[in-house]
């Protein structure tokens, strides 16, 4: 499967080396759910399958359910395959093991790795039900196929996928299967609806928050308002005096990026009194030296730092001629503050470490790093870790980092008895891995047609290598990218960067830098098109230039035709150019990120000061569109998501402490001021790419590109509310 | 001890009269259908409902619903049901963990008007957040409700 050019519809099944991480199909398989009965019997083709000879049929998921519904995209796929009744399946959530490949739920990369793995997890089963079915009707099995949980015999008699299962386990996998003709798929590319959604309307389904073991304690730790400050001294007399409060506990601070922040922890035997018991601790705190940061002296730095030559990161032709030539210059600065990623469900974990091990049950994008944080800090075997996947109530990549988990882990070793930690809202707003602040420069040159000559983009922001490596001052190379690599064909063009140090915990957050970059860049497009006196559109289109596949090392090539589609599409939906409203306006934006091309024309008016998105039209080609309603859903969320941060969201800190608490301070969208939103999704048989970030990033500049147009007013930084525009 | 009558079963909790009813309902009666989400009334996860209206339980006192009629999203009344068919016609969860309080509100809702215009329905809805951000399907999930029991 190496060639991933060629997308044969034969596949060959040994040891699935995929992009997966290397999902290997172990030769002996596990049951995935031991049968109620005995005379049930299971059939294991691998890992991901199991049929019962009742018919039921369970399928694995891998992957944590965070609302972008892979539980149901990622199973539907080898249901199809194996021409399965979706009525008859049920969705197993794998516990934390490197033998199901990679399981990072992040990056929008789950239908992306495992698109062509689960189609051939559910081709060999079909192969083995044929040939189970022709081995009974002593048939060849080129007169067989499977029909909807069925196998059928060319002359028409059928047999049950159930009463297949004693024959076919008996048989080889097989080593070569037929991948179906998509023309052909039932489920993928259609609308599935959530193998959930019930659980999720009546309360049933079991979020980290909602794990309940029996004699389980409850535990809120208070942590030193100050990134990596530590405990002097702990007064925890009133705390105690509290009725359910058991016992205080320290928990160390654990140095690594996903260690605990370390604090005082309060157990208890309900939630509110752990709440209550941490409220009423004294603790005195060494705060360690991030008390010097402080956002608005943050920011002048940093502004200070683009206005000056920063680090070439990336050069073409000479940028110093293009500026020396231009008819026209356009100059421009952006500044975003952090984010904090507030999912709904705050992060919480249950453990139960005893003498066997350690059980985890916790909303976790990343089961597979959290055993080995946890093997490495309890210093146990991996194999007496469990980690349960829960569903997660929101992710947004705050659940990727298991600090939560850890401190669960802490704080059962030392009580001996299993405890949930919760955190507050509070906790959640104070204490994140902040999406990073930034500042941007940019300049751009224009020659007397209006074309643009130069462009220059120089940008300073705390990088997320920080919590890797602590100090770090300098983006990484993939923090770089998503400006350096913007297809426009501009003859001299520079990336620079400037050094800026963290100050609090760095973390991707949905679409991570694509955030600050989506937005300078589109916004400043827009400015130049301006400047231009040019129609926002054509003048993008031009900058984008010709139809070619850009030149890059990644198997999957960025196609500036796909790019410019989007672009036409969006505008063409959003009726750009036609009459609007009176007061009514259109912006637009496009950004390729995490492989897909995604567009979006924001329709706003401004009026005695205050915005009104009214519209938003968001186009996204993510190749095979695997499921056509998820996707819709997604790109809803991210408007909302690009909504919420363009009008509220703004994390700042004070002496070291972050002065936002809850959704008082730290807002979100709601639904009085949610806009119509409109989708197309590309249909094409390109590979798919991924959905649950893509769309966050052109929301923001959209916005402020319309308001431009609705009020001549532009704004450079985000929150609008800090204009009083909301 | 206080007397609670939860989906019209009476449970009898020795707790103190100051906790809100959220952590009774979760973490004492094991109700955990009703979310925590902020603690503070901002979020509208933790809400139910006491006799007919929408009341976020993080800031309610138990001791103040004594005797009261209180729903949850484990419970059942005709509005939730008919609203519970709707959201899932129209695959309205994304994470799900808004939507207990989602569908209470909306029942509140519907339990006093059952013609609610566009302005009703922001009116009573701005009380729940949605991280994920499903407001537009909630918005046709509610109308497709009131369209079906026309
Ligand atoms: S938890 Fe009660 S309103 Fe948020
Ligand atoms: S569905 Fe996730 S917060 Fe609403």
């Amino acid at each position: 499967m190496g060639d991933i050019k060629n997308i044969s519809r034969r596949g060959f099944i040994k040891g699935i080396g995929l992009a997966s991480g290397g999902l290997v199909l172990a030769s002996t398989t596990v049951i995935l759910e031991s049968c109620t009965s005995k005379e049930i019997v299971a059939f294991n083709p691998n890992l991901f399958v199991q049929l019962n000879s009742d018919g039921s049929l369970i399928l694995l998921a891998s992957r944590s359910e965070m609302g972008q519904g892979v539980r149901t995209s990622l199973t539907s796929v080898i249901a199809d395959e194996m021409e399965a009744d979706w009525s008859r399946v049920s969705v197993k959530q794998a516990v934390g093991d490197v033998k199901y490949g990679d399981q990072n739920t992040d990056g929008s990369k789950s239908i992306r790795l495992m698109y062509e793995t689960m189609r051939q997890l559910g081709a060999a089963t079909k192969a083995m039900l044929i040939s189970a079915a022709a081995q009974i009707w002593e048939v060849p099995e080129s007169e067989c196929e499977a029909e909807n949980h069925f196998v059928v015999h060319s002359s028409g008699k059928k047999k049950a996928f159930g009463s297949l299962v004693e024959i076919a386990k008996t048989l080889e996998v097989p080593k070569e299967v037929l991948l179906k003709d998509p023309k052909d798929f039932k489920y993928i590319g259609k609308k599935l609806p959530s193998i959930d959604v019930r659980n999720f309307t009546n309360g049933t389904a079991v979020f980290g928050l909602d794990f309940r073991l029996p004699n389980m304690k409850f535990a809120a730790i208070k942590r030193c308002p100050v990134a990596f400050g530590t405990v002097v001294k702990i007064d925890k007399e009133e705390a105690l005096k509290i009725k359910g409060v058991i016992r205080v506990v320290e928990v160390p601070r654990v140095e690594g990026p996903f260690g605990a922040l370390g604090g005082v922890a309060v157990v208890a035997e309900n939630t509110w009194a752990a709440f209550k018991g941490r409220d009423a601790l004294k603790v005195t705190w060494d705060k360690g030296g991030n008390e010097i940061y402080n956002s608005d002296k943050f920011m002048s730095a940093m502004t200070e730092a683009v206005h000056k030559s920063g680090k070439v990161r990336k050069s073409i032709g000479t940028i110093d001629n293009a500026f020396n030539k231009a008819s026209k210059i356009v100059e421009s600065t952006y500044q975003l503050p952090h984010l904090a990623h507030a999912p709904m469900e705050v992060p919480n974990a249950v453990a139960w470490c005893n003498k066997e091990g350690c059980e985890i049950w916790a909303p976790t994008q990343e089961p597979q790093r959290t055993r080995k944080v946890v093997s490495n800090f309890l210093k146990i075997a991996e194999e007496n870790i469990t980690v349960n996947v829960t569903f997660l109530g929101g992710g947004f990549g705050r659940k990727s980092k298991p600090d939560y988990i850890m401190e669960a882990v802490i704080v059962s070793k030392a009580i001996n008895e299993p405890v949930q930690v919760v955190w507050s809202r509070e906790d959640d707003v104070q204490h994140g891995y902040y999406h990073t602040v930034s500042a941007q420069y940019m300049k751009g040159s224009l020659d007397e047609k209006g074309n643009v000559t130069g462009w220059l983009h120089r940008f300073a922001l705390p990088s997320i290598t920080s919590t890797f490596q602590p100090g770090a001052k300098e983006p990484a190379r993939w923090e770089a990218a998503s400006a350096a690599d913007v297809p426009f064909e501009v003859p001299n063009m520079q990336i620079e960067t400037a050094e800026a140090e963290a100050h609090v915990r760095i973390g991707w957050l949905r679409s991570v830098i694509n955030i600050p970059h989506g937005f300078a860049i589109n916004v400043f497009a827009d400015e130049l098109a301006h400047k231009a006196r040019k129609d926002a559109l054509q003048f993008r289109l031009d900058l984008i230039g010709s139809d070619r596949i850009e030149e890059t090392k990644n198997p999957y090539k960025y196609n500036t035709a796909r790019l410019k589609h989007v672009l036409k599409s969006v505008a063409k939906n959003a009726g750009w150019g036609q009459d609007l409203p009176e007061g009514h306006a259109l912006g637009l934006a496009v950004h390729y990120s995490f492989l897909s091309y995604v567009a979006c024309v924001a329709e706003v008016s401004v009026a005695a000061n205050k915005v009104k998105v009214h519209n938003v039209y968001m186009v996204i080609d993510c190749g095979t569109a695997v499921n056509q309603d998820t996707i819709k859903a997604q790109m809803e969320g991210s408007v909302i998501f690009g909504m919420s941060h363009t009008f509220y969201g703004k994390i700042t800190a004070k002496d070291g402490a972050i002065e936002q608490s809850n959704f008082h301070d730290y807002s979100m969208l709601r639904m009085p001021d949610a806009p119509k939103i409109h989708v197309e999704i590309v249909q094409n048989n390109e590979k798919p790419t991924g959905v649950g970030e893509p769309g966050v990033p052109v929301v923001a500049p959209a916005i402020v590109n319309a308001i431009f147009k609705a009020s001549g007013k532009r704004y450079k930084s985000l929150p609008l509310k800090d204009f009083n525009l909301v | 001890m206080v007397t609670l009558q939860i989906n019209g079963e009476k449970h009898s909790v020795d707790v103190e009269s100051d906790m809100p009813l959220l952590w009774v309902l979760r973490d004492v009666i094991g109700y955990t259908g009703t979310k925590f989400g902020c603690g503070k009334g901002l979020c509208g996860a933790c809400m139910v409902l006491v006799d007919g209206n929408a009341v976020n339980s993080c800031l309610l006192q138990v001791s103040l619903v004594e005797g009261k009629d209180i729903v949850t999203i484990e419970g059942t009344t005709e509005n939730l049901r008919k609203l519970q068919n709707s959201w899932e016609k129209l695959n309205v969860p994304q994470c799900g963990f808004c939507q207990s309080g989602q569908l209470i509100t909306a029942t509140a809702l519907l339990n006093t008007n059952d013609a609610p215009s566009e302005v009703d329905i922001n009116n009573a809805m701005v009380r729940n957040i949605c991280r994920c951000g499903t407001y537009t399907r909630i918005k046709e999930a509610i109308n497709n409700t009131l369209e079906s029991s026309k």
